[in-house]
């Protein structure tokens, strides 16, 4: 009973991080139609701006923790975003006509090249920060077991939540939540009414990009370490998530990520922690083969 | 003159959808555009926006040539179309729909222009809040009307209002398009299907046939034509 709550813990927080990034896949899939394979590794350049930040910040003698973590959000989800627009204008807006494989090739690309990039200006080895957040609570002990919760978890939880319901709000409440809509069901009549559809297009992509430089962060403060491939795995455990959901919806792909994170802990506690990414893929298969659209997905043929 | 279109040529891929078009409608005028099924009618429509871009002549809109503006501020200068197919948004209120007709539109105007459009099209007033995918065909042609009139358009275009509607709704979109005119002075370029409705509303109208416009005059004249009446309304070409 013990050892589950703290899996259920560790679930949440894992989940947390692959709905974040997950968002970026469903949100780009909804407005153009394909998947942004370079997704993945667009988190993994938020979590080495946010390895760099933290290194500068220590070296500028800044001990306050909060405006440290505060600090390094903002430069990570403004690089990053950064990233994400000029991968969508480089890779993909000059292969929007051409036949749907094109930018999906493109995609692989741009991931291999920010791969290699990250690789040779930082480095293939593993890059450690200085612990951040070390404390914890300890909730209760059963027998010899101690369910813990972290100062970091609690930072993931907490933060992911919160950009979630900004999101949410943003999506379905504002105007430019209303133009990315509008982009997602038809982007020729968004036009005609007056709308700059490839602003919507390059904002969407800032925007999931701001949201894995938040995923990337977040995972630099829990494990403390990163490297040049993190974004492979952990990118095509999100695109699961995504799936999972039901690729194009949105709290379909915070969904995705809890049940992604949990299904992983518990796999790893229960059965076996080295076959763990096994647990994801083997759901990726079921979903593609038994239900597509996922769990708040809609079929792709809709009555208008 | 409000549009000018002169030797207009598209292509769609390898289809050369229009064969050197000229066009023209006055401020204040109700034009209409008839023509067999594939004869370039929505084509020409949608070349006014750019989708797909002219491949040679000019489109003037107030002496302005528009030909080469981006898609997106070709309806800043005041043009307004109804999309074939009324293409709503079917996953967003009527409401949400309304807010994206205002794309440029001053938002102290849209509490005034709200009422307007609900006062029109009393049927949106009572489906304010619902998904407009649930709409039957002609509320849905009703909003996408009251979404074009949202901007405040100088042109207003609608490509095959009728389309698919039943006789009543039929009847109401054709009474609407006399009254824009009467009531607000509104400009109109209206492509139809239906020709007896659509000549007995046009100012003036033109047949358009394999992408050339074949045949203009006023709409008196060619609802006399005896072509016309051939083709398009004795039950013949369109249906």
């Amino acid at each position: 009973m013990a050892q589950a709550i703290q899996q259920l813990i560790n679930g949440l927080t894992l989940g947390a991080v692959y709905g974040l990034i997950a968002i970026g896949y469903t949100m780009v899939y909804g407005i153009i139609g394909m998947i942004n394979f370079a997704h993945g590794d667009i988190y993994m350049v938020g979590a080495f701006i946010a390895v760099t930040s933290f290194t500068l910040l220590a070296a500028f003698g800044v001990s306050s923790v909060p405006f440290a973590l505060l600090a390094v959000l903002v430069v990570a989800i403004a690089f990053t975003s950064v990233y994400g627009w000029a991968v969508e204008r480089i890779a993909y807006r000059p292969l929007r006509a051409s036949n749907r494989l094109a930018p999906l090739i493109s995609a692989i690309g741009m991931s291999i090249f920010l791969e290699n990039m990250v690789q040779v200006t930082q480095g293939a080895r593993i890059k450690p920060i200085r612990p951040i957040l070390t404390g914890g609570i300890n909730l209760f002990t059963q027998g010899t077991f101690t369910v813990r919760l972290f100062e970091t978890q609690i930072l993931i939880i907490v933060t992911t939540v919160a950009l979630m319901a900004g999101f949410t709000w943003l999506i379905t409440r504002t105007s430019f939540g209303r133009q990315q809509r509008a982009c997602e069901q038809d982007q020729v009549v968004t036009k005609v009414l007056g709308y700059n559809v490839d602003r919507i297009i390059s904002v969407t992509f800032m925007i999931g990009a701001g949201l894995a430089a938040v995923a990337g962060v977040m995972v630099t403060v829990y494990y403390g370490v990163v490297d040049f491939f993190i974004g492979f795995v952990v990118g095509i455990k999100a695109f699961t998530a995504a799936v999972l959901g039901g690729i194009g919806s949105l709290p379909g792909a915070m969904l995705g990520g809890l049940i992604i994170g949990l299904v992983e802990s518990f796999w790893a506690a229960y059965l076996s922690a080295e076959y763990k990414d096994v647990a994801s893929f083997a759901i990726l298969i079921l979903v593609l083969m038994f239900r597509p659209t996922g769990l708040l997905g809609r079929p792709e043929v809709e009555k208008v | 003159m409000m549009l000018q279109l002169s030797g207009l040529n598209a292509h769609y891929g390898h289809v050369h959808a229009l064969c050197g078009v000229d066009l023209a409608v006055q401020g204040g005028e109700i034009v209409t555009l008839i023509g067999a099924n594939g004869a370039g009618k929505s084509t020409l429509m949608m070349s006014i926006f750019g989708v797909p871009r002219a491949s040679s002549g000019r489109i003037l809109f107030e002496g302005e040539d528009i030909t080469q503006l981006p898609t997106h501020q070709i309806s800043h200068r005041g043009i307004a179309l109804v999309p074939e197919g009324r293409r709503i948004y079917p996953r967003m209120t009527v409401l949400e729909n309304l807010q994206m007709g205002t794309a440029k539109a001053d938002p102290t105007n849209f509490q005034t222009d709200l009422d307007r459009m609900e006062a029109l099209f009393p049927i949106l007033a009572d489906r304010r809040d619902q998904r407009a995918g649930t709409l039957s065909g002609g509320e849905q042609q009703m909003l996408a009307i009251a979404r074009a009139l949202m901007s405040r358009p100088k042109l207003l275009m609608l490509d095959e209002p009728s389309l698919g509607l039943a006789p009543l709704y039929i009847k109401k979109i054709f009474q609407i398009i006399r009254e824009l005119k009467r009531d607000f002075g509104m400009t109109v370029l209206l492509v139809e299907q239906n020709a007896n409705h659509a000549l007995k509303v046009a100012d003036r109208a033109y047949v358009l046939q394999h992408g050339r416009i074949v045949l203009s005059g006023t709409g008196a004249e060619l609802l006399a034509s005896p072509e016309v009446r051939a083709a398009y309304l004795d039950g013949g070409g369109g249906h």
